[in-house]
């Protein structure tokens, strides 16, 4: 049963229309590329090329290593620089390869299928494999993984995650507005793996033109139809989404399958359909770039590798003195100290504020208000969970579920005390999920790249 | 390197309601309250909030400054308490109770607790309990020059006949805040629009004591009896501004329906089988003696744990 929203969450100032009207821009990089090897969840890859080697768009240089992984491709031609580390947007240094863009876009040959029938399932999740597919809403998944469950008869939903409920981020808006058709064509792809599946497309209700564009686009699909949900933050989590469209809860152990869901972004679809029809790798990702630091805030189609730096200057540069940039939105991205970053598989978006609100803010003690209850979506009690953290209580954190957590970020943003409440639990479920997976040889399953 | 830029844990954005903006939102919620207590008992009224609430702001003052802590007077909580503190006291009250109430209040039930956040009961009842039985007589002094000085339960309790409209718009003997049911309800619909408070508390204390005094109140369920009630003593001002204290009311959702209920039940007992008229003072301070247990007996299920199980 279809709830089309969910208990809790929060209505912030949105700041999307900035950007939602400008059409994607395709930029073409001038400096170096830089491919960090883990821009995904699970093993690192493993470069398969050295220095001073000449690749061209489109090859691949590293190779998954182990079962959840992902292999990276080179999205420009040019000449490999070094393999060393380089800082990446949560800053840690993280091994990379390097690559000096010869600016001529020498292209391997893409090998596209005919028709979609003549794919075995077994072709098609390897073709996806072999793309370096990974969830590009940010969890950075291997999607290979994700499209073979274990009972696949099981999967009666494939729900393409299209509500964009952070703020500030236009990027998959404008894939459902500019390129619907490629959004349709890849889950008609993932659909083909699942004989008892019907595909939904779930749209906040805030993009009437996009929900209204797809519901033309799918009208004659008898397995694919469109969702209007209610615009609310965090509507795009995964476990949030999945109730809002068919009325099945799961919790932080489980996984979509269980509740018999594939849930993927946009522009993941959009990446699978590129992948298994064309032949192509994953090369490319729409970011925006906004804020109000931003002279022209607008939306790119991004060669992943591409220096931040570039983006902003595609971008006019800054109007204004930057105080905070932040990778992703708002609410869930991570703060940047240094510009010179390269864009990964999983950026959304690069938002530049000219004031840091939070900064200035002096935590006080907490009044026991029960706002961060009232608008927890995971339905625990930040304020407890906060103080067992802040105590390092672990027994008294696990026993009242902090690992459900999913760091939204509600909490926080609704606190009147202005208590770092997700920081505090991110932080103990960080060394849980650490301790964790010391025990178990890396079985966590949720962690940001 | 270039100039390196902030950094934070997410979120980068906040909502604009601090705790400040609360407290302040309370204070004008209780405006109408004071204001019609000016009113009706006169300039006697007057002082004596002003003396409360500037008890209760120096307290917490002087407290922060001799212990070297931050100085929290500016969240308003201070003001709060004594705003409330003052409207459960008689105008009649001499001057030097609404200092000794504030001291009490701020002093041994906020700041040696831990201050804002940490006292187990709210301050403002704590202290009209504390004068309550301390100064009885000035406490139950009801008679000013308006009002012979029986209060409207207290005639209820003695069988007499009370004026339901005059109890509505507050025209009675009894504490300054207390009497104009339109007053205290027109704060609270504020408060209830701004999100402040919301109706879980008070619905089910308000609801609850209804059902109490139907079932035992030997008038059965006489309009007439249940609006006197209703409107008659503390109850409005308590189960809207009291009651609902977020320090001192359970956190989860549950807990606080159970909370309610319990105040309705034991504010019921007390004015019924009690020898006072009144009881919601001290219904509610009983019950913040409760919310820790209720906290931990109605701990909410997080989503997707069927049964509640913990995952670990």
């Amino acid at each position: 049963m279809a709830k089309l929203t969910f208990a809790g969450g929060i209505h912030p100032y949105d700041g999307k229309d900035m950007s939602k009207d400008k059409p994607i821009k395709t930029v073409f990089p001038k400096g170096d590329l830089v491919y960090p090897l883990s821009q995904h969840i699970g093993a690192p890859a493993v470069p398969i090329v050295k220095k001073g080697d000449r690749v061209l768009t489109g090859q691949k240089i590293a190779e998954a290593s182990g079962f959840v992984s992902a292999p990276v491709y080179a999205t420009v031609s040019g000449t490999v620089k070094a393999i060393e580390p380089r800082r990446v947007v949560n800053g840690d240094n993280v091994m990379s390869i390097v690559l000096e863009n010869d600016e001529k876009y020498e292209e391997v040959a893409y090998s596209a299928a005919n028709s979609l029938e003549e794919l075995s399932k077994e072709e098609i999740i390897e073709r996806v494999k072999q793309a370096g597919i990974v969830g590009m809403g940010g969890a950075g998944f291997p999607t290979y993984i994700k499209l073979s469950p274990k009972e696949p008869e099981k999967i009666d939903y494939v729900i393409a995650n299209c509500a964009e409920c952070e703020p500030y981020l236009t990027s998959d808006y404008r894939r459902m507005m500019e390129e619907p058709e490629k959004i349709v064509e890849g889950l008609k792809v993932i659909l083909s793996l699942f004989d008892n599946a019907r595909a939904i497309l779930a749209i906040e209700d805030n993009k009437p033109d996009c929900i209204e564009r797809l519901k033309k686009l799918t009208k004659n699909e008898k397995r694919i139809s469109v969702k209007a949900l209610k615009t609310k933050y965090p509507q795009g989590a995964e476990r949030q989404m999945i109730y809002a469209v068919t009325g099945r809860s799961i919790n932080s152990s489980m996984l979509p399958a269980d509740a018999g869901c594939i849930v993927d972004n946009v522009d993941t679809v959009v990446a699978v359909y590129h992948a298994v029809m064309l032949g192509m790798p994953l090369m490319h990702r729409i970011v925006t770039i906004t804020g109000d630091a931003i002279a022209d805030p607008r939306n790119f189609l991004v060669r992943i590798g591409t220096n931040y730096r570039e983006l902003v200057e595609e971008a006019g540069g800054f109007k204004k003195k930057p105080a905070k940039i932040i990778s992703g939105g708002p609410m869930m991205g991570f703060a940047l100290f240094d510009l010179d970053v390269p864009t990964t598989k999983t950026a959304s978006a690069l938002l530049c504020m000219s004031q840091d609100e939070v900064s200035q803010m002096e935590p006080s003690a907490c009044i026991n208000c029960g706002k961060c209850v009232e608008v927890c979506p995971g339905r625990i009690v930040p304020k407890m969970l906060s103080y067992y953290a802040e105590h390092y209580n672990e027994e008294a954190f696990l026993k009242h579920q902090g690992m459900e957590c999913c760091e939204c970020g509600c909490c926080s943003y609704v606190c009147p005390a202005r208590r770092p409440l997700t920081q505090t639990i991110k932080s103990m479920r960080k060394i849980q999920l650490a301790k964790r997976s010391g025990k178990t040889n890396g079985q966590k399953k949720k962690q940001e790249v | 390197m270039s100039d390196l830029l902030k950094v934070s844990s997410n979120p980068h954005v906040r909502s604009k309601v601090t705790t400040s903006s609360i407290m302040l939102a309370v204070v004008i919620a209780l405006l109408p309250a004071a204001g019609f207590g000016i009113y009706n008992f006169g300039i006697d009224a007057l002082i004596l909030i002003a003396v409360t609430v500037g008890t209760t702001v120096i307290t917490e003052y002087t407290y922060e400054k001799l212990m070297k802590k931050a100085v929290t007077i500016g969240d308003y909580s201070a003001v709060v308490t004594g705003l409330l503190l003052a409207l459960n006291l008689p105008s009649s009250a001499p001057w030097w109770i609404g200092v000794l109430g504030g001291v009490f209040a701020i002093l041994v039930v906020k700041m040696l607790f831990g201050g804002l956040g940490q006292n187990f009961m709210n301050p403002a009842l704590a202290a009209r309990c504390f004068l309550l039985i301390s100064f009885t007589p000035i406490m139950n002094n009801f008679e000013v020059d308006a009002y012979s000085g029986a209060t409207p339960l207290a005639l209820i309790k003695g069988g007499e006949s009370v004026n339901i409209l005059d109890m509505v718009i507050g025209r009675t003997a009894g504490t300054i805040g207390e009497t104009s049911m339109i007053a205290i309800i027109a704060g609270a619909c504020f408060l209830i629009l701004l999100g402040v408070i919301d109706l879980r508390v008070p619905g089910s204390y308000i609801l609850s004591f209804i059902l109490f005094i139907c079932i035992f109140g030997s008038h059965g369920a006489d309009p007439v009896y249940i609006s006197a009630q209703l409107a008659g003593g503390g109850l409005m001002l308590g189960a809207f501004f009291m009651a609902t204290d977020y320090t001192t009311r359970p956190i989860t959702k549950k807990g606080q329906y159970i909370y309610g209920i319990f105040l309705g039940v034991l504010t019921g007992i007390f004015r019924l089988f009690g020898p006072a008229a009144e009881g919601v003072s001290y219904a509610i301070i009983i019950g913040n003696l409760l919310v820790p247990l209720i906290e931990k007996k109605t701990f909410p299920k997080a989503f997707g744990t069927k049964g509640g199980k913990a995952h670990e």
